[in-house]
């Protein structure tokens, strides 16, 4: 039975002399790997350039706002709930008089906070969100924490800002981000 | 000696002393360039441009390791080992002619120093002597270790390099019957015009002493001493910071010292096609003095280009052939190479017999002629039916 067509068929004949000269073979495996010499390289360099990873990509949480510019989130907790790592914590309060510009509906979260520790990642608050308050976005990492009381994110960093909105494209185009110019040929 | 001619071969020897260390430095990154290059990949580009820095760093990095010395070792032969690892692999470079000669003048008094460690003539013995108590560093290194790995390793490393030198020194006896002189010096000179570099002369000795250079430098296909999946780290697992840094630093020497043996012996050494010409042309055009040394620097250049050639050679192999196992390694080195090169001393001289120097090419033809009719001939891999 074969699964595919590139299975070999090994057979353990004597070798002929020109195999046990081992020359032949040892010259065409030079041929082999000095054409490697002028393929093109296939590296990535990170933090300069970076992949597109497409739209289902989990990473940096966002907290969105409405169209208004309204906080959606109203503290009901389900995405601590669903937290698998519980990562996330919440203090709700009642909205004031006066706060309707700032927050959607009458209950809000006065603190929102992810420990960045915890989190694995997996989008369970995402996908538990009734009011699709929460999100990870797909075009931003978590950046790297040295200290230990960065880790917890609060809401001045979870909160979407109006001018730098998040939209979930699905751009197939990107293949490659990059940042710096002159980085760019060697990578891609 | 006089002191001038004195310091003059002092300062050649620093100088040739300083490039013998920053090749090795160099080829470790080089190694590792290569290494990403033959892979798709582009290898250490971070310290500095093109990762120029990174022998620096490597070498800062080997130095705040702690140096740790196992109890149960024997400390002094274990410190002993890299030592006369670096030792014996920085003193084989002593006599290998890098070019004619400099002339200057001091005092009114013209001086005329030949572009070499020191002239030897027996430069050949003392090259062989000096590469096999190169084995000594990695078997007091082996044995000091007091590990079972270790010890293999050195074994291994032992046996191998014994082995080997045999036909090593087989494949070089052509040679020094045609050239009639164990001083490198000579064999370059009598290489003199393009096709009769020994490698035109001799291509059969020429690829038995290839093969044995890289048995003897612990290099890919040979590389057993230090074979990671059976020997964790061969004779070099205790070692840590420097002194491990010494072993793969001598490796490096080794390779350098005998890319530059294989240019002396078989590609003409500093020997280029009209090299005379040029000499004489510049030397008539700048005075004998800095046309002479202009001469010479050329000279010098293009020996370092057909080392920088062989030393990518060694790493291309590295990265083209896999490991031999132990067995077939030995019967390659005790039932092919040796009665090839004894077979070639026999060819060689019966030519010079005759006046005619091209006789290897008699035995690398009618193995050609043997090959391609063998594999003609053979009968066809029948397909085994497969049993499922």
């Amino acid at each position: 039975m074969q699964l595919t067509n590139r299975a070999k068929q090994v057979s353990n004949k004597e070798m002929t002399l020109a195999e046990k000269m081992y020359l032949p073979a040892f010259f065409s495996g030079l041929g082999i790997t000095i054409s490697h010499l002028f393929k093109k390289k296939v590296t990535i360099q990170y933090p300069e350039v970076k992949k597109y990873l497409g739209p289902v990509y989990r990473g940096h949480h966002v907290l969105k706002r409405d169209e208004q510019g309204r906080e959606r989130c109203t503290a009901c907790g389900l995405c601590a709930v669903a937290c698998p790592a519980e990562a996330i914590s919440m203090v709700a309060a009642e909205r004031k008089k006066g706060e309707e510009n700032l927050y959607r509906e009458e209950k809000y979260a006065a603190v929102y906070e992810i420990n960045m520790l915890r989190c694995i990642f997996c989008g369970l608050c995402e996908e538990a969100c009734p009011k699709q308050a929460v999100y990870l976005r797909h075009d931003r990492m978590v950046p790297v924490f040295m200290e230990r009381d960065e880790v917890v994110y609060g809401k001045e960093r979870l909160v979407e800002k109006m001018d730098d909105r998040y939209v979930r494209a699905n751009n197939s185009e990107v293949k490659a981000t990059p940042t710096e110019p002159s980085l760019t040929r060697a990578a891609t | 000696m006089d002191l001038v001619i004195l310091s003059a071969k002092g300062i050649i020897i620093l100088v040739l002393f300083v490039i013998t260390l920053l090749i090795a430095a160099y080829s470790t990154w080089g190694e590792r360039k290569a290494a990403a290059f033959l892979q798709d990949r582009l290898g250490p580009n971070r310290a500095g441009v093109w990762g120029l820095m990174q022998p620096l760093a490597d070498a800062g990095k080997m130095f705040f390791k702690e140096d740790f010395i196992p109890a149960q070792a024997s400390k002094w032969l274990f410190i002993l080992g890299p030592c006369l690892a670096m030792l014996t692999a920085l003193m084989s470079s002593a006599v290998i002619p890098f070019g004619d000669s400099i002339r200057f003048m001091w005092d009114k008094v013209s001086y005329e120093v030949p572009l070499q460690g020191t002239e030897l003539n027996i430069g050949v013995l003392y090259i062989f002597g000096v590469v096999s108590l190169g084995v000594y560093g990695v078997m007091v290194g082996g044995w000091a270790s007091n590990n079972k790995f270790s010890l293999l390793g050195a074994i291994r490393a032992a046996s191998q390099n014994i082995s080997y030198e045999i036909a090593l020194g087989l494949s070089i006896i052509a040679i020094l019957m045609m050239t009639g002189s164990l001083s490198l010096r000579s064999i370059v000179n009598e290489q003199a015009s393009f096709f009769e570099w020994n490698v035109f002369t001799q291509p059969l000795g020429f690829i038995i002493f290839l093969t044995c250079a890289f048995a003897e430098c612990n290099r890919t296909p040979f590389d057993l001493p230090e074979c990671e999946t059976e020997l964790v780290g061969g004779y070099h697992t205790e070692y840590s910071s420097m002194k491990l840094g010494f072993y793969l630093f001598a490796e490096y020497i080794n390779m350098f010292v005998s890319s530059a043996f294989i240019s002396t012996l078989y590609f003409g050494g500093f020997h280029y096609p009209f090299m005379n010409e040029v000499g004489s042309a510049l030397e008539k055009s700048m005075g004998a003095i800095t046309g002479h040394n202009i001469a010479t620097a050329i000279q010098f250049i293009l020996f370092f280009g057909k080392i920088f050639f062989f030393i990518f050679f060694f790493m291309w192999v590295r990265w083209t052939v896999p490991r031999f196992r132990y067995d077939q390694l030995m019967n390659l080195g005790w039932k092919s190479l040796i009665p090839l090169s004894i077979l070639n001393i026999v060819i060689t001289g019966a030519g010079l017999l005759f006046n005619f120097k091209y006789a290897s090419w008699l035995i690398a033809i009618v193995m050609i002629v043997l090959a391609i009719t063998t594999t003609v001939k053979a009968p066809k891999r029948e397909m085994l039916t497969q049993q499922s």
